[in-house]
């Protein structure tokens, strides 16, 4: 390890805090994610007095730990992706590879930032779901530990994913439909409503993806034990949501260095060019 | 150089001096962002020799990276960052590159100054002007104090009083620092004022190098000379125009009037020489 390397990192650490400040003093970067908090928070209240079928358990207060979890993973997939090719037009990306050790810096800072947006994002849904809904189990220990893992082990397979997916897009334009897609699969994956009601087929599609394996691990903390009893296999499942998690981490730390380095690799003062008079061109 | 089977380099050979500013000139498409991205290390080339600070830039590591600064045209990255903390947060990378000659990176409060956005140093960067935004783009890349300086067109869009600051600076950085520049250009009242040397890029081959009086010598151009007499104006193209006005002044002594020479500008020289290069090429063209 060598100093300058590690110069790159403890600059990435600061730019990550920089960037984390301004999204929480931006009115145009705030005001869209509480609207999604407040959005959900409206749909389990209003949700809160019908119950998960099969049970008498509030169909509102079981969404919060979903909601959690998909957030975990819109953040760490879309959040990633958009700014990434985002910044690759603007030219953010461009400057980074100008700089000495400055794509260490400018991802380090990425993956500060977003896990910072994240983080926010987990403790004031659940700071106010823990005041609106009864029935979560926080008052034991069990569920922090599980909570830690499940959050910890999804930015890990979330993030390098995200940036994957980013770096693959052609451009911001397009980034858009990732988060169509991302969606799609939010939709399968047994957030707003149990699983086990899709079709067969449907169920696999979902669990192949890492967003529901992540609503499930937070049910898993947040939610009584005798919640499993509505999920796949009657169980919580902690160690097929470590295996896929993981695989999912493996898979996107394996990637998404070969792809990133393959995306700066064609960076330069004329690609910026040629993509900001395309942009220029389109109607807004 | 090569883009599929077409060659957009072929002739390309040049060396700049330490603290030397070159001046790369040459109509659309003749190569000069290329030359520029390849000296960059931002584009790979298909063949040649390149070395950069002695190194080739196809593979020069991050030390390299921290010996050179580029200017890049912004265009709307780091909005939501102030100035100042920008130009910190960047110039804290160059830190392990400090030497003892050279002191990386600028002190900030300084280096805004010097581009003279002292009065933005606290405003966003989306709140700046085209003009301002333009020197911020000239802050980041000297923050590292380069030894090697690459501006692609650094000037486009300036006003004629941006212009002039900006002129001074690459002069202070060329004096003072001993920053080697090498800039892109289209304004060729520019490139007569700023290089020491310039270069003359077409069809991917420099066609000329060397200082703009150089040039109009190496190009014998016609001067222009302009006289009245008897009240009436008279214009000639002469190749010595010190022969030519001895010779008005022997023949008409006294009544030669409002007497003016002008020696073919870097603009007569670049036209003509882009002019001769070109017509055997399109000559050329027909016939394929």
């Amino acid at each position: 390890m060598s100093p300058a390397w590690t110069t790159g990192v403890r600059a990435g650490l600061r730019r990550g805090w920089i960037e984390l400040k301004q999204n929480f003093t931006n009115a145009d970067s705030l005001v869209p994610t509480l609207f999604m908090i407040g959005a959900f928070l409206l749909v389990m209240v209003l949700t809160r007095s019908a119950t998960v079928p099969g049970t008498h358990f509030s169909l509102g207060t079981t969404m919060l730990p979903s909601v959690l979890g998909m957030s975990i993973g819109v953040n760490g997939l879309a959040t990633v992706g958009g700014l990434l090719t985002a910044e690759r037009e603007d030219g953010t990306l461009l400057r980074a590879k100008a700089t000495p050790n400055g794509m260490t810096g400018y991802l380090v800072g990425k993956v500060v930032s977003v896990s910072g947006i994240v983080l926010a994002g987990v403790a004031g849904t659940l700071i106010t779901g823990a005041l609106l809904f009864r029935g979560l189990t926080l008052s034991q220990p069990g569920t922090w530990v599980t909570l830690a893992w499940v959050l910890l082990l999804g930015l890990l397979a979330t993030l390098p994913l995200g940036a994957v997916l980013g770096s693959l897009m052609p451009s911001a334009r397009s980034a858009g439909l990732l988060t169509i897609g991302i969606g799609g699969i939010a939709a399968v994956s047994g957030i707003f409503y149990p699983i086990t009601h899709l079709p067969h087929w449907l169920q696999w599609v979902g669990q192949a993806f890492p967003l529901y394996w992540l609503g499930l691990g937070m049910r898993s903390s947040l939610l009584p034990g005798s919640m499993a009893a509505v999920e796949i296999g009657h169980s919580w499942r902690h160690l097929a949501t470590f295996a896929v998690l993981s695989g999912w981490s493996i898979a996107g730390l394996l990637l998404a260095p070969l792809l990133l380095r393959r995306m700066a690799r064609r960076e330069s003062g004329s690609s910026v060019a040629a993509r900001r008079e395309k942009a220029m061109m389109r109607p807004v | 150089m090569r883009y599929g089977d077409r060659d957009v380099l072929r002739g390309v050979t040049f060396t700049a001096r330490p603290g030397e500013v070159v001046t790369l000139l040459g109509p659309n498409g003749a190569g000069k962002t290329t030359t520029i991205e390849i000296l960059e290390g931002f584009r790979m080339r298909s063949a040649g020799q390149v070395s950069v600070l002695g190194t080739d830039p196809a593979h020069g590591g991050e030390a390299w990276r921290a010996r050179i600064g580029v200017v890049l045209q912004s265009w709307r990255d780091h909005a939501k960052w102030q100035v100042r903390e920008l130009l910190a947060h960047l110039g804290s990378y160059y830190a392990p590159y400090s030497t003892a000659d050279i002191r990386r990176p600028w002190d900030t409060d300084e280096l805004i100054d010097t581009v003279g956005l002292t009065e933005q140093a606290g405003q966003k960067v989306r709140r700046l002007s085209g003009g301002q935004r333009r020197r911020l783009d000239v802050a980041i890349g000297i923050v590292g104090r380069p030894e090697l300086l690459f501006l692609d067109e650094p000037t486009a869009g300036f006003d004629p009083e941006a212009r002039r600051d900006f002129h001074d600076l690459v002069h202070r950085l060329a004096d003072r620092e001993a920053t080697t520049i090498l800039l892109t250009t289209h304004d060729l009242d520019e490139a007569e004022r700023l290089a020491d040397r310039i270069l003359i890029l077409a069809g991917g081959l420099i066609i000329a190098d060397g200082s703009a009086d150089e040039l109009s010598r190496q190009m014998a151009t016609l001067a222009e000379v302009r006289w009245s007499r008897d009240g009436q104006r008279f214009v000639h193209a002469a190749d010595d125009a010190t022969a030519f006005v001895r010779g008005l002044f022997r023949q008409y002594g006294e009544s030669v009037e409002d007497l003016e020479v002008r020696r073919a500008s870097l603009e007569d020289t670049y036209m003509a020489m882009v002019r001769e290069h070109e017509a055997p090429r399109a000559r050329l063209r027909v016939a394929v």
